[in-house]
């Protein structure tokens, strides 16, 4: 039998023969297409690859991925998942969930999965509503939200994913959009090629229930204003004409202009790479429309495996102790031996 | 009983005191939870099963870890009954209670037959220890103690005295009276000290003042009992005549560990266990932790529903993948089982059953998950339910359970009991050669030519186990109903039906290949008595001791609760009468009137405590009794 590795994978490889039954203009379609194109690019056997999915528009995903896939029960994905890198450390192990499935149902999931620091890749598909279940509020609607659950206006106080992901110390935090293509691949690959949780929240429109949710943050006219890219070692400059940046004033950011005598040597400069996760969750904090909002990695961290030190407590144990027979199991404590 | 007189094996005392020889003798150790009654009670299980005693033991502890000192809510016990013949249940009435408080007392008293020696310790029934207690009068000193032999020992002044100069700080001295009455009770029932004077010097090797002193209040207990004027005589019971072999003691936690480790090894498997602490099972996890060099892969999840999930996410990817908990813990894996049940999947879900509704009463035993197990998830999800027995029998159960997961790519619910879990008996080590082995086929080539076909049935409907990483098989399966053999999702109507009744037929045909039911006793007759997980020691002795006396009764135990014995049916259809004791109201007893149509009677005791022998040998004869009589 011939191994994949052997073969030029492409997008189309990653494609199964289910018709995909997400809704025409659902931002679904483009992290699925930028997912097979990463894939493709990475050469991913697909035998290696599980999809792992809860309940939701989101969590169909599997289905139309020519890889191993299970489609599990609502919020409940990232506990598979876990079983299953935890048993396999070879296999590549993604998780596509969304607002509703990820931080409400599964919220306690979420958190626990992030700070064991699996080596699994967490897509969380954010429209803030319900789709599936058309159209209730979800933990990432507004504050005032009208939805079908909330006619009078959301009185929950919304969930900031990166904020929490940031919370539970995840090793690799980042935002992207759907509409852009270009940078939704290359955090896709970044998830792909970080070693630890990988946790990417994707602004993803729903045309039905919430279409335009985003739109401040990737219209053509206004993300040049709402939206800051994040880049490693670069100072946050944004606007159409690239003359405003964040400035620190202690720890407080704040939008300045630059020129005169701001330079852009006096902005905040980006560190993924900063050991506190403080810088990563003052930038989370930058909320429209008082602030750009971030867009790109926020943190990317290196720090050991759950999976990875599973083995090697396995490893040290049987070093240690030599390999476990079962005859040795049996016959372990009190012995005493009756004659006949 | 003979009479003589003995030199006890230990010390060089020349006092003799006369020795009775009983068969069976029944201790109970109780005091505060703090008092460290468990771990004496081990001490004397330990020192029993080497002297060559069978054994049986119950250790019965409060939920709080720590209620309010002296008082009846904080009173644990552990009770041991050990034999020269071969026993299943701890005994009924108590021989012998060491009590180091007037709670302890007040609790266990009751349970003292006649007759029965009461070990008291003297200095703990001070004014305030009796009020905490409820006692307005000191039992040591009215007519309570009348019916016993009372023996009233100032522990803690022998326990002090005889650590003076120890180095030990005042509240290190007291902890260690537990040691200085079971020295008592060594002496009292001729029990070698050896195997503690060894354990304690494995376990406090490193610090030898607390080594040194709970070896010296063990052993001046133990002097204690042989030159103290007012115990009058001691107690020996003969070894047993067990089975030759090797045996070590096992409770059933312990058991259901081994067995899970050695199925793993038997299907060439790693071990992965999906957990969450949950009395009474958790020391499964504790016991499983301690061997990753079996390559055992323990993971205490952050609550119930992730330990099954990450249990089934193990399952997918190729493990032998288990979980544990107890009542409230299988309520909320209902739903995922239910996803287990939908993608197929072999998973082995443990639950040591406690007394319910709600948190109940945690570490008391009970029989009530029976219809949970079977019944217990939305929708027509069919699945395997098995109950071990004894705590011995766990293993056996564990193994079985497995082999029917894998095999049958289904999941398997367990059941066990707190009585059963925490109890201990002799276990005859079994040979590891002869356990068969569990074969398991993960199928690499494409059962369909130009694909795979992840629902495509064998003989026994059963689907394939393909493993991620497998070339060119890759597949999605999950909760969505599945198209029959292509597993596409599908909601035609024809095929949920399909779908549903296949499911149904895999659990059922598992019958097909399980061993028949057996019975103990005439073939025919008044009256079976059935039984089904830890209420059979209890059952299976009050047969045996009627059967002695002539009457017409059978005895089964039932291991295969879903599907049920193929033979079963037939069986009970060959007795005029059935009685079902369990420990809930009638639980087994609605499943086989539904299965057989048969009106069982049931003796149901729901109070958080085992059967008795006696309870249910009463019930035998009022039923033989007034079915005219023994035969």
């Amino acid at each position: 039998m011939t191994t994949e590795s052997l073969h030029v994978l492409t997008p189309k490889d990653y494609a199964t023969d289910q018709d995909v039954r997400w809704c025409p203009g659902c931002g679904d379609y483009a992290i699925l297409a930028q997912i097979k194109k990463v894939f493709a690019d990475l050469g991913l056997p697909r035998e290696k690859v599980v999809f792992v999915s809860g309940i939701g528009c989101s969590s169909r995903f599997p289905y139309y991925m020519e890889t191993y896939g299970f489609h599990g029960i609502h919020g409940r994905a990232l506990a598979v998942a876990t079983g299953v890198k935890a048993a396999n450390p070879d296999l590549s192990v993604w998780v596509a969930t969304g607002d509703g499935d990820g931080l409400s149902i599964g919220g306690n999931h979420l958190i626990h999965t992030i700070r064991r620091n699996l080596d699994i890749n967490i897509l969380l598909f954010n429209n803030r509503i319900y789709g599936l279940t058309k159209g209730q509020t979800s933990p990432t609607s507004e504050l005032g939200k009208r939805t079908k659950s909330t006619p009078w206006g959301s009185i929950d106080n919304p969930i900031h994913p990166i904020s929490l992901a940031i919370g539970a110390e995840a090793t690799f935090v980042a935002r992207t959009v759907d509409v852009n293509v270009k940078h939704l691949a290359e955090t896709i690959k970044r998830a792909a090629q970080h070693v630890g949780t990988s946790f990417v929240e994707v602004y993803q429109n729903c045309v039905v229930f919430n279409d335009g949710a985003f739109e401040y943050a990737s219209g053509k006219e206004t993300k040049a204003e709402t939206t800051v890219y994040l880049e490693h070692g670069k100072p946050l400059i944004f606007g159409a004409n690239r003359d405003k940046g964040i400035r620190l004033n202690g720890l407080t950011p704040e939008v300045v202009k630059l020129g005169g005598d701001i330079k852009e040597d006096d902005l905040l400069f980006h560190d993924e790479k900063a050991k506190e996760p403080t810088l990563a969750y003052l930038l989370a904090r930058m909320q429209s429309p008082e602030f750009p909002e971030p867009i790109g990695v926020f943190r990317d961290v290196e720090a050991p495996c759950y999976e990875a030190e599973m083995e090697r407590q396995l490893q040290a144990a049987t070093a240690k102790l030599g390999p476990g027979t079962i005859e040795k199991l049996l016959n372990s404590g009190d012995t005493w031996t009756v004659s006949a | 009983m003979t009479t003589e007189t003995a030199e006890m094996t230990t010390g060089s005392h020349p006092a003799r005191k006369p020795v009775q020889e009983l068969e069976e003798v029944t201790v109970r150790f109780a005091g505060d939870s703090g008092d460290g009654m468990q771990l004496v009670g081990t001490q004397f299980t330990r020192s029993s099963v080497i002297f060559g005693n069978d054994v049986c033991t119950f250790p019965d502890y409060p939920a709080e870890i720590r209620a309010p000192a002296g008082t009846l809510a904080g009173v644990s016990g552990f009770q041991i009954t050990f034999s020269s013949h071969d026993i299943l249940t701890p005994g009924d009435k108590v021989d012998a209670l060491v009590a180091l408080n007037p709670a302890a007392l007040k609790a266990s008293l009751g349970d003292v037959r006649p007759g029965g020696v009461v070990i008291v310790n003297e200095d703990a029934f001070g004014k305030t220890d009796l009020k905490k207690a409820g006692y307005e009068t000191n039992p040591l000193e009215d007519d309570t103690l009348k019916k016993y032999q009372l023996y009233k020992v100032p522990i803690s002044t022998l326990n002090r005295k005889a650590l003076e100069g120890s180095g030990l700080g005042p509240k290190e001295v007291d902890r260690c009276k537990n040691f200085f009455s079971l020295g008592v009770v060594y002496w009292l029932y001729g029990r070698p000290m050896e195997p503690t004077i060894d354990w304690l010097d494995a376990k406090f090797g490193k610090n030898p003042v607390v080594c040194e002193a709970n070896k010296k209040v063990l052993k001046a207990g133990y002097f204690f009992g042989e030159t103290c004027e007012y115990i009058t005589s001691a107690f020996k019971v003969a070894k047993a005549t067990l089975p030759p072999g090797k045996y070590r003691r096992i409770s059933g936690n312990e058991a259901i560990s081994l067995g899970l480790i050695t199925a793993a090894h038997l299907a060439g498997k790693d071990l992965f266990y999906g957990t969450y602490p949950i009395t009474p099972a958790s020391d499964i996890l504790h016991t499983l932790a301690m061997y990753k060099n079996y390559r055992v892969k323990t993971f205490q999840a952050e609550d119930e529903i992730a330990a099954v999930c990450a249990a089934i996410g193990a399952s997918f990817a190729g493990a032998l993948a288990a979980t544990g908990t107890s009542g409230p813990g299988l309520d909320l894996k209902g739903e995922a089982i239910g996803l287990a049940v939908m993608t197929e999947l072999p998973l082995v879900i443990i639950d040591v059953q406690r007394g319910g509704p709600s948190t109940g009463l945690p570490t008391k035993p009970e029989q009530s998950d029976l219809l949970h197990a079977v019944f217990g998830r939305h929708g027509e999800c069919p699945l395997c339910v098995i109950a071990a027995s004894s705590p011995s029998d766990c293993f056996d159960a564990a193994i079985e359970a497995s082999r029917i997961a894998m095999q049958h790519m289904t999941p398997v619910i367990l059941l066990s009991d707190g009585f059963i879990a925490n109890g201990e008996e002799p276990w005859r080590i079994p040979d590891y050669a002869s356990l068969p082995k569990i074969t398991v086929t993960h199928p690499t080539e494409s059962n369909d030519g130009n694909g795979f076909l992840p629902y495509q049935r064998d003989e026994d409907s059963v689907r394939p186990w393909v493993l991620p990483g497998t070339p060119n098989l890759m597949h999605r399966i999950g909760g969505l109903e599945k198209k029959d053999v292509s597993g596409g999702v599908c909601y035609e109507p024809e095929n949920h039906q399909r779908m549903t009744e296949l499911r149904a037929t895999k659990i059922a045909n598992i019958a097909e290949k399980l061993p028949l039911q057996t019975v103990q006793g005439p073939a025919e007759g008044d009256l079976l008595v059935l039984t089904w997980g830890g209420t059979a020691g209890a059952a299976g002795t009050a047969v045996s001791r009627v059967q002695k006396r002539g009457c017409s009764v059978a005895f089964a135990n039932v291991r295969h609760l879903h599907p049920l014995p193929r033979n079963l049916g037939p069986i009970l259809a060959n007795y005029r009468q059935v009685l079902i004791p369990e420990l809930n109201t009638g639980q087994f007893r609605f499943l086989i009137r539904g299965h057989y149509g048969i009106d069982a009677v049931g003796l149901n005791k729901i109070q958080g405590k085992p059967f008795l022998v006696s309870e249910i040998e009463s019930k035998i004869m009022n039923l033989v009794a007034t079915n005219g009589g023994n035969r």
